[in-house]
């Protein structure tokens, strides 16, 4: 009896030292593959693509990806404004309604058909709905026709000028797609980026490789890149520490532990974060109220305790990252400030403060970290705010869908255009502007931007607007939280964009 | 024969009716997929315009009516957020959690019967009442908990496991087990829990009986007297008992996939779930519901084989 046990216990620790050995040998194969050229890369994206038609997708992720596969007219340049790329030139008429573009000549897609001028109108008709009634994007609404009149010029024609008009050209809004490859645009997408689409295997990864043909002769370097998709932190951590992972996001609280082997990328966002609340709701619906909250808002400790400092504050709707259109000075508007945030609540006849819930969803830590923070100083002021933490599908349909809720927090990802990001606060805006903000000044001033064709008027009216957001305290406007990269050393050629879009093409091994 | 056509008649049944609960309990969940997948940023017209080539413009019902239909045909549908067939995609996950499932029940089985008797054997003694408070605590800590104790204390400290993350079969046999050893360990940790009691106690209830003291009498050894007689006889309630651990296992993969980040059916199902994408849900559910009835179905035909004495008549 106890010699039987005695040998299988005996076999079953042989069988495991084997393996164990068989297991680490296999782990030092894969170290010394490190050691030759860097030809692949694999790069941690937190979760999967909404479409792989690049019409369809709308998440930002999926952008980060799938920018490398797919052209617009332009491309998004790393200042945040755009480059001409399948259209070579431009020309827009003087009164602004007619955009004249030139296709460049070697510009082929991935299945080695060149780009011709009915590809591009076949992505704009699809896109508006032209003959089918079912639009993927109203982006294009003010576009009266698309022409082809020869077989390298495409002509736009406007219903109005509209001076953000050609950030919308990018691939983000307009990728240009063949019409051959209609059916299968979701499941085999086809583009003209730098690297082709080759598999997708949900909940594990997107690979891409390097498209030779590519119309810029001198990139991309890299043959392969691989997307592994890894929601948890914690493992992409350690997926980066033990070589599976090149490159990936990591929590900025845990900086310290990979700064040492790894080149550490600060990135700017130009996201928005912010506290917004339901304008038209009472007591949000009185000004006073609405400032009230913001003196009471400490936007240093939530950016100390939520973003580990790392990010910057904001004042107004947009990010200093956007540049020339960026109002500088808002973001210190409303210092914080106790006794005023309490003297403004009794203005507004509510002494004693009042009772209110903060509704954030659950999918990402950062909300339920910065929301306990911001409880804390509401409460000292007098204003209780209980803490509602639902599901992202519940949050999107209660919050952004119904309107339904007093306050909350998000964070609103960049756009290269200016009027897309600020006119989420326009009235009529429907469907994208949570905070229901309603200001004729607002509106009136958005509407006449469209058509302003001087840039320097432009500017100033972009930067008047923030005004107005600020001091009408339509949110509390926190900040643009910056993105920690950690990335393999041997590799060099980072390129930062004031959108999603991780740009392969310029990676390359480290001279 | 007629107990097998009524068995599968059975089980024709409740995967109707679990079908209907899944689908009314989908009803209920705020949310829409389309949104879901889209964010913030999501475009009014996109989201029209793809509800409708997606189907899911029309009414609830007529979306159900419209998958159960395809489910007669064969056809599970489409997943919405994956854009691709569920059955595809049930069946890229199902290795890897039939591989866990099993391992888990092999670790049960071989912890759980050797201790039994062991314990059994040394009933009131200090070494039993050790073993029985152990396993109750086995029973209390959560699996999640002791998912993420294995990954820290033992995960990182050997090279072998691989912890978050999956190495198929056909990549490296030993990858593959020193990926799912872990997460079956966590599975099975609290069965043994179970099942350890039920072994012991059926082990103890038999030994105590006529017969075996007439064996024992007889001269035959004790190692036969246990094996052959009372083991065999005590199997009747433990097989019961692991049918139903087996069913805990299929349901402890859901959680423990999501620990270890195995890309399995349980992680798919969660996905699913908070997508709102209910074509997969409906796909896992039923799955489930088919796996756990045919075990039960199984069991039934080892009773008989356990002891004669029980037909499969009605």
């Amino acid at each position: 009896m106890r010699k039987r046990w005695i040998i299988f216990a005996s076999l079953l620790i042989m069988s495991l030292l084997v393996s164990a050995c068989s297991g680490s040998s296999q782990k030092g194969e894969k170290g010394e593959e490190g050691k030759s050229e860097i030809k692949e890369m694999s790069v941690r994206i937190n979760s999967d693509p909404d479409f792989l038609d690049p019409h369809k997708a709308e998440a930002s992720l999926t952008f980060r990806m799938m920018l490398n596969v797919f052209e617009g007219l332009f491309n998004p340049s790393p200042d945040g404004s755009v480059e001409p790329a399948i259209a070579e030139k431009y020309q827009v008429s003087d009164d602004g309604l007619v955009y004249t573009f030139t296709l460049r000549d070697e510009v082929k897609f991935h299945n080695g058909d060149p780009v011709t001028v009915k590809d591009v109108k076949y992505s704009f008709d699809r896109l508006m709905g032209t003959g089918t009634g079912q639009p993927l994007s109203s982006d294009f609404v003010n576009v009266e026709a698309v022409e082809t009149p020869d077989d390298k010029t495409v002509v736009m024609k406007l219903k109005k000028p509209d001076s953000t008009f050609i950030y919308r050209l990018t691939a983000e809004q307009a990728a240009i797609i063949p019409e051959s490859n209609d059916a299968n645009q979701n499941t085999k997408p086809i583009g003209t980026g730098s690297f082709k689409f080759v598999e997708y295997n949900p909940e594990n990864n997107l690979i891409i490789e390097k498209n030779k043909d590519y119309w810029k002769k001198d990139v991309p370097y890299l043959d392969k890149v691989t997307f592994v998709f890894q929601s948890d932190n914690q493992s992409a951590l350690l997926s980066l520490q033990g070589g599976q992972l090149d490159l990936t996001d990591i929590p900025a609280h845990q900086k310290a532990e990979v700064e040492k082997n790894f080149t550490i990328i600060e990135q700017e966002n130009n996201s928005v974060f912010l506290l917004g609340f339901n304008n038209e709701k009472k007591p949000f619906s009185d000004l006073k109220v609405r400032q009230a909250i913001n003196y009471a808002i400490n936007k240093d400790e939530i950016i100390e305790g939520a973003f580990s400092g790392y990010a910057t504050k904001l004042g107004s709707n947009l990010s200093p990252i956007m540049g020339k259109y960026y109002k500088k000075g808002l973001e210190d508007y409303y210092p914080a400030n106790v006794e005023k945030a309490k003297q403004l609540l009794a203005e507004a006849g509510y002494p004693d403060g009042f009772k209110t819930t903060l509704t954030i969803s659950s999918h990402a830590e950062l909300y339920s970290d910065a929301a306990q923070i911001a409880v804390e100083q509401l409460k000292k002021v007098g204003i209780t705010a209980e803490i509602k933490v639902v599901e992202w599908a519940k949050w999107l349909e209660d919050v952004y869908g119904k309107r339904d809720y007093e306050m909350t927090m998000i964070d609103f990802t960049g756009k290269l255009d200016p009027y897309k990001i600020l006119s989420r606060y326009v009235s009529t805006n429907k469907s994208s502007n949570l905070m229901n903000f309603n200001n004729a000044e607002f509106d009136k001033l958005m509407a006449d931007v469209v058509l302003e064709t001087d840039e320097a008027k432009q500017i100033a009216m972009y930067q008047q607007a923030q005004e107005i957001l600020t001091k009408q305290a339509a949110a509390v406007f926190i900040a643009d939280y910056k993105t920690l990269w950690g990335m393999n050393p041997k590799v060099e050629g980072f390129k930062s964009y004031p959108i999603f879009y991780m740009d392969m093409a310029h990676m390359k091994p480290k001279q | 024969m007629t107990y097998v056509v009524r068995r599968f008649l059975l089980l024709v049944v409740t995967l109707i009716f679990i079908s209907v609960i899944t689908f009314l309990v989908f009803q209920i969940l705020p949310g829409d997929p389309v949104r879901t997948m889209l964010g913030p940023d999501a475009d009014e017209a996109q989201v029209e315009t793809l509800k409708q080539q997606l189907g899911l413009d029309q009414p609830g019902h007529v979306q159900y009516l419209h998958l159960v239909e395809g489910f007669f045909q064969g056809d599970m549908g489409d997943s919405i957020r994956f854009s691709r067939p569920v059955t595809g995609l049930i069946m890229e996950r199902l290795p890897i959690t039939l591989s866990l499932a099993v391992i888990s029940l092999i670790i049960v089985i071989l912890v759980t019967i050797p201790l039994g008797i062991f314990s059994a054997k040394r009933e009131k003694k200090w070494s039993d009442f050790f073993l029985s408070s152990f396993t109750q605590l086995g029973m209390a800590v959560p699996t999640f908990f002791v998912g993420m104790v294995l990954i820290l204390f033992i995960g990182m400290s050997f090279q072998f496991f691989t912890t978050g993350g999956y190495v198929p079969w056909s990549e490296s046999i030993t990858g593959a087990i020193g990926s799912l050893i872990l997460p079956a360990l966590t599975i099975a940790l609290p069965q043994i829990a179970i099942s350890f009691r039920y072994v012991r106690n059926a082990i103890l209830e038999q030994s105590k009986l006529d017969y075996v003291r007439t064996a024992r009498g007889k001269g035959v050894s004790e190692a036969i007297v246990i094996y052959k007689h009372v083991l065999r006889n005590s199997l009747i309630p433990v097989v019961t008992v692991f049918g139903l651990i087996l069913a805990e296992v299929i349901a402890g993969t859901i959680v423990v996939e999501q620990v270890f980040s195995l890309p399995g059916i349980g992680r798919l199902l969660i996905t699913a779930v908070s997508y709102r994408d209910f074509p997969v849900v409906q796909g896992i559910v039923l799955y489930i519901a088919l796996v756990v009835v045919v075990i039960n179905f199984i069991v039934d035909i080892l009773y008989a084989v356990l002891d004669p004495r029980i037909r499969l008549k009605s």
